[in-house]
């Protein structure tokens, strides 16, 4: 019952504490936990028979003993208290304003699971936007109301990829308000200090909702940041019709938080020790990104997860490229050729791209040309293979152009400066320039009344060569 | 009715006690706020029950009420063109009730009560009636008759009254037997139970997909199942809608099972638009959606596969040819390794439960062709997207799986990477139904069956070649192998690549696929003469009407290819033109 503590519990085992059973108490909701200190700890509970209930911390347990324990419920599940106010301000995990000013004065309490959208109110996403990045403007192009995650290793610039494109993105048709949330799980300090200072650089700061559970705090809170993120985010899209981008970092420490949990729970494990639910819990948090009916705002979720030994086929990339409108992938090779952002060419993708581009969205040979670039840059792969192996002399003369077509892509297309913001247009029409270094018969993805229009040529009316 | 009482709770599934009257997969209400749940385990009085919706709050000694009926769907006219949830409430109407969000303890009607249709009545006082008896038909929509048979559940008896033509609610009465039960357009049939039929067949026809690789080099008949497996990101669900779009099934049951919720809204904002090339109207004139989203409850997901096909098998009843879309058969497959582990019960491999392959097998074992028990010929095909994890085909999931289907559509990652869509492997698919299809392909061109093992036989080789080429590269090759790596790329560019946004490309008939095989194959066997008679490769592959057969695919309309002819002409005289023996067409 609210405000009456019971005595003592049966069993700490882990995050999860065993208690008797009382009466009047629900499933998923609130617990609190004192110790002998008078430390008060906060749970969900997970469990509950006519015996037992399982109550999961969301706090370090050191301390937590069987008689010296007590334990409140307090029959509402987690909520996050949203109002104008939350804007600017920073949180912890929990939802508990960390930055030294008031609580939030609000009578408003959402619970963070939020509810699943009916599928039968999305609107399907299909509005532009611009990052100035031509590996992702060009290439994997960002929808609003998308979920593209960031697939990076340790010591990848995604941090940096990440803040360039909270700088940098922006509709082409109007501009219209906006907000960011960050939801920082289990990252350090310097990390969460890099984002304010480049949030505080570009002037967003004053849009930003900052969620953070540091390295430092207890695994379990990891768990719980990225839905009070999303409540807020929900909260500023669809009540505020704000257009909101919710960059959430770093996913595998979620994950490595669901794990722990699970395991402290004796669930039978599926691979790599995650639990069998991993898929459908990532797709409670990534599913929270769209647009809906009658309302203008939208979630458009940049998540980022750093690959274990930079393996994507790893359950972490892996499920989450199954539930995200796929994936933008930095490649370890890239980056050490001193290319940025190192945005791998082949395994990127982003599936929405299709129905935001073209004509009236982009420009009309935006699709063709795009598919144009990929089916070239795959055909350079191949190539550089062959040349590792028979060596660069030995190639044919096609395949030396495919060569050159490739180095000068990845110099010229693909990196570019951190602050360097391009335009659509020129991003195609550098795509373009790329193309003319190849004959002109290579080119049989794009429609020849589109080749006439914008290939660019030299004055004698053949393709520019170099 | 029994009254039990939750005794204990562990996510979606929960224990009740008090439940010695309930039947195993009886469908309960549990709680005061009335969820949907579906008994699995019975124990004494005790049942283990797993719930269909998100039961936060929900306490320990609050009741549980026993339906005494498993888990059912209304079938009737109103189903085409509908979305429902994995157990068919209408998500459209839940909006309604409940704004964008779904909220735990909504119900909705699954047809439109309401709405009037025209029925036109088979029988008359006096008729008997039986399983399988034909009692009126309701024009569902421009193309589909819905015809009103009785289900297997229906005793034989004598009609005593029939409701005479004229417009009606799916609840009104318009049969009444001799006993006097009373039949109206709507009947339910539990989920878990295959519909009854006469006998099975073996088909001769195939489901054209308009998709050039499936059609022509792994085809796969009406009646069939197919298996769509590939990793992340390499088009499983580019080909469904490709295929839902075009295929030239009459009815469409997309199963969105555990997938993103845009993929839905997607189906819902591009198919009322687009238009049926066999019957001139809307594609979600004849399309049932399915959405349990990765998001939805899980227990409903594990469900939502037996909703679609339940309605799929009603529709095959009437005598029509029907195709069903499962995305994904993995999502389903660990619902039920989710559901399995809170059920505590011993995981087989990788945490899958054992009896995975038994109920994958149940599933895919719901297609086929079929004599109705009105004794027309009816189909349900299944084609089932398949998700391993890493992309890796070794997974249960996947080999389990092979084992029920004769259709193997492999995607492949490098294809994918280099936007090649539909990105079907040529090396590890295969389709059992190709001896079974080859009188159906006579009728469109004779030469298929030589067409397509020629198309076989050069990727094949170009396979091995290009190993060698991956050695010493391609100029050690004589001019003859390096013809097989032309041909092959032409094969790859100008016929297996097939564009979803071109509008020409995006359909393609059966005549026009043999077409483009014949144009290629005519271009490769004149330069394998042409390279014997001495001319060289590199002449041979700057023909400008190479690049021309390589775009025909999107230059040359369906009904149009009697005037492609002209271009095996040309390919004629521009070997001619090279001056070395340009005799002959293609020999095959």
């Amino acid at each position: 019952m609210r405000g009456l503590e019971y005595h003592g519990i049966l069993r700490a085992d882990g995050p999860i504490v065993i208690a008797a059973h009382r009466e009047n108490v629900g499933f998923s909701e609130l617990a609190r936990v004192r110790d002998r200190t008078g430390e008060l700890r906060l749970g969900r509970i997970v469990d509950i028979s006519e015996q037992a209930i399982a109550v999961q911390l969301f706090s370090e347990n050191t301390g937590i003993s069987i008689d010296e324990s007590w334990i409140e419920y307090l029959e509402k599940p987690l909520t996050f208290r949203v109002g104008d106010g939350i804007v600017g301000r920073i949180f912890n995990g929990l939802g508990d304003p960390i930055d030294g000013y008031p609580p939030i004065t609000s009578s408003d309490l959402r619970d963070i699971n939020g509810r699943p959208i009916n599928p039968s109110a999305r609107v399907y996403p299909r509005d532009f936007i611009q990052t100035g990045i031509s590996a992702i403007d060009g290439m994997n192009t960002l929808i609003r109301g998308q979920k593209l995650p960031i697939f990076s290793g340790n010591g990848l610039p995604h941090n940096r990829l990440a803040a360039q494109i909270v700088r940098q993105a922006r509709v082409l048709s109007g501009e219209s308000q906006f907000a960011i949330v960050f939801a920082g799980m289990g990252i350090k300090y310097d990390v969460a200090r890099f984002f304010i200072d480049s949030f505080e650089k570009s002037g967003v700061l004053s849009r930003v909702v900052m969620f953070l559970s540091l390295a430092d705090s207890p695994s379990i809170e990891r768990l719980v940041t990225p839905r009070t993120a999303l409540t807020a985010a929900e909260y500023l899209a669809y009540e505020k019709n704000m257009h909101v981008l919710v960059v959430m970092t770093d996913m595998t420490n979620y994950c490595e938080a669901l794990r722990e949990v699970s395991a402290a729970r004796n669930e039978v494990p599926s691979r790599k020790g995650y639990p069998g639910y991993l898929y459908s819990d990532l797709a409670s948090l990534y599913e929270r990104a769209g647009k809906i009916e009658n309302c203008e705002g939208s979630i458009t979720q940049l998540p980022i997860l750093s690959m274990p030994n930079d393996d994507i086929s790893h359950p972490i990339p892996d499920l989450t490229g199954y539930i995200t409108e796929g994936q933008i992938v930095l490649e370890r090779d890239l980056s050490q050729r001193g290319i940025y952002p190192p945005i791998a060419g082949l395994p990127s993708l982003s599936r929405l791209m299709k129905d935001g581009i073209g004509e009236g969205m982009t420009r009309e040979d935006h699709r063709d040309l795009a598919a144009q670039l990929f089916s070239a840059y795959a055909y350079v792969r191949s190539v550089r293979d062959l040349a590792a192996i028979i060596g660069e002399e030995e190639l044919s003369d096609r395949d030396k152009i495919y060569l050159n077509f490739g180095d000068r892509f990845e110099r010229e297309f693909l990196a570019q400066g951190e602050f360097e913001n391009r335009s659509i247009e020129q991003t195609l029409d550098l795509g373009w320039k790329m193309l003319s270094i190849l004959p002109e018969a290579e080119l049989v993805r794009i429609p020849p009344k589109l080749i006439e229009k914008y290939l660019p040529r030299t004055g004698n009316g053949d393709p520019a060569k170099e | 009715m029994s009254a039990g009482y939750i005794t204990r709770i562990s996510g979606p599934v929960i224990y009740a006690q008090g439940m010695d009257d309930a039947g195993l997969y009886d469908v309960v209400k549990v709680g005061k706020a009335g969820l949907i749940g579906e008994i699995i385990k019975l124990k004494g009085d005790v049942a283990t029950i797993q719930i269909y919706e998100d039961n936060t709050l929900m306490r320990v000694g609050e009741p549980v009420e026993c339906m005494h009926r498993p888990l059912s769907v209304a079938l009737g006219p109103g189903l085409i063109g509908s979305i429902y949830d994995g157990i068919q409430r209408p998500l459209p109407v839940l909006k309604n009730v409940s704004g964008a969000f779904l909220a735990p303890g909504l119900a909705g009607e699954p047809l439109d009560t309401s709405k009037k249709w025209h029925f036109v009545p088979l029988l008359k006082a006096g008729d008997p009636i039986a399983p399988g008896t034909a009692f009126g038909i309701i024009q569902e929509t421009a193309s589909i008759q819905h015809r009103l048979v009785f289900d297997a559940s229906v005793p034989a008896s004598t009609a005593d009254w029939i409701a005479p033509e004229g417009d009606y609610t799916c609840t009104a009465t318009l049969v009444k037997s001799r006993e006097g039960k009373e039949y109206t357009a709507v009947s339910w049939w539990p989920v878990r139970a295959a519909r009854k039929f006469t006998e099975k067949q073996i088909t001769h026809e195939p489901l054209v997909t308009g998709l050039r690789v499936i059609d022509v080099l792994f085809p796969i008949a009406k009646g069939g199942s197919a298996a769509i497996p590939g990793g992340f990101g390499t088009g499983k669900t580019m080909t469904q809608h490709a295929i839902a779009k075009w295929c030239d099934a009459d009815i469409i049951v997309y199963i969105g099972c555990g997938e993103r919720g845009n993929e839905m809204t997607e189906v819902l904002t591009e198919f009322p638009s687009l238009i049926d090339p066999r019957t001139g109207r809307s594609l979600m004139e004849r399309t049932i959606l399915i959405a349990n989203t990765s998001n939805m409850p899980v227990a409903a997901r594990e469900v939502s596969i037996y909703t679609g096909i339940t309605i799929a098998e009603y529709y095959r009843d009437m005598g029509y040819q029907v195709a069903v879309m499962a995305d994904s058969t993995s999502r389903w497959a660990e619902a039920l390794r989710e559901l399995s582990g809170r059920l505590e019960e011993m995981p087989a491999e990788e945490g899958f439960p054992a009896y995975l392959p038994t109920r994958l097998a149940e599933f895919y074992e719901r297609g086929g062709m079929v004599k109705t028990l009105e004794g027309k010929k009816g189909s349900v095909t299944i084609i089932g997207a398949v998700s391993p994890p890493g992309g890796d085909f070794s997974e249960p999931v996947t080999q389990h799986t092979k084992r029920f289907i004769r259709c193997f559509w492999a995607l492949d990652r490098d294809l994918a990477n280099a936007r090649h869509y539909p990105a079907i492997s040529w090396n590890d698919s295969y389709s059992e139904y190709t001896e079974d299809l080859i009188q159906y392909w006579d009728s469109i061109d004779p030469a298929w069956d030589a067409l397509r093992t020629k198309t076989m036989d050069i990727l094949k080789k170009e396979r091995k070649l290009s190993e060698i080429v991956r050695l010493v590269g391609p100029d050690a090759l004589p001019d003859e192998q390096r013809l097989i790596l032309l041909t092959a790329d032409m094969i790859k560019n100008g016929f297996l690549q097939q564009s979803s946004f071109d509008t020409v490309d995006m359909y393609c008939a059966p005549p026009k696929q043999t077409f483009l095989l014949t144009c290629i194959l005519t271009f490769h066997e004149l330069a394998e003469n042409a390279i014997k008679n001495g001319a060289p490769l590199l002449k041979i592959s700057a023909l400008p009407i190479k690049e021309k057969i390589i775009r025909l695919k999107s230059t040359l309309e369906n009904n149009k290819v009697q005037e492609g002819q002209a271009v095996i002409q040309e390919i004629q005289q521009a070997f001619t033109q090279l001056g070395v023996g340009a005799q002959g067409g293609l020999s095959i």
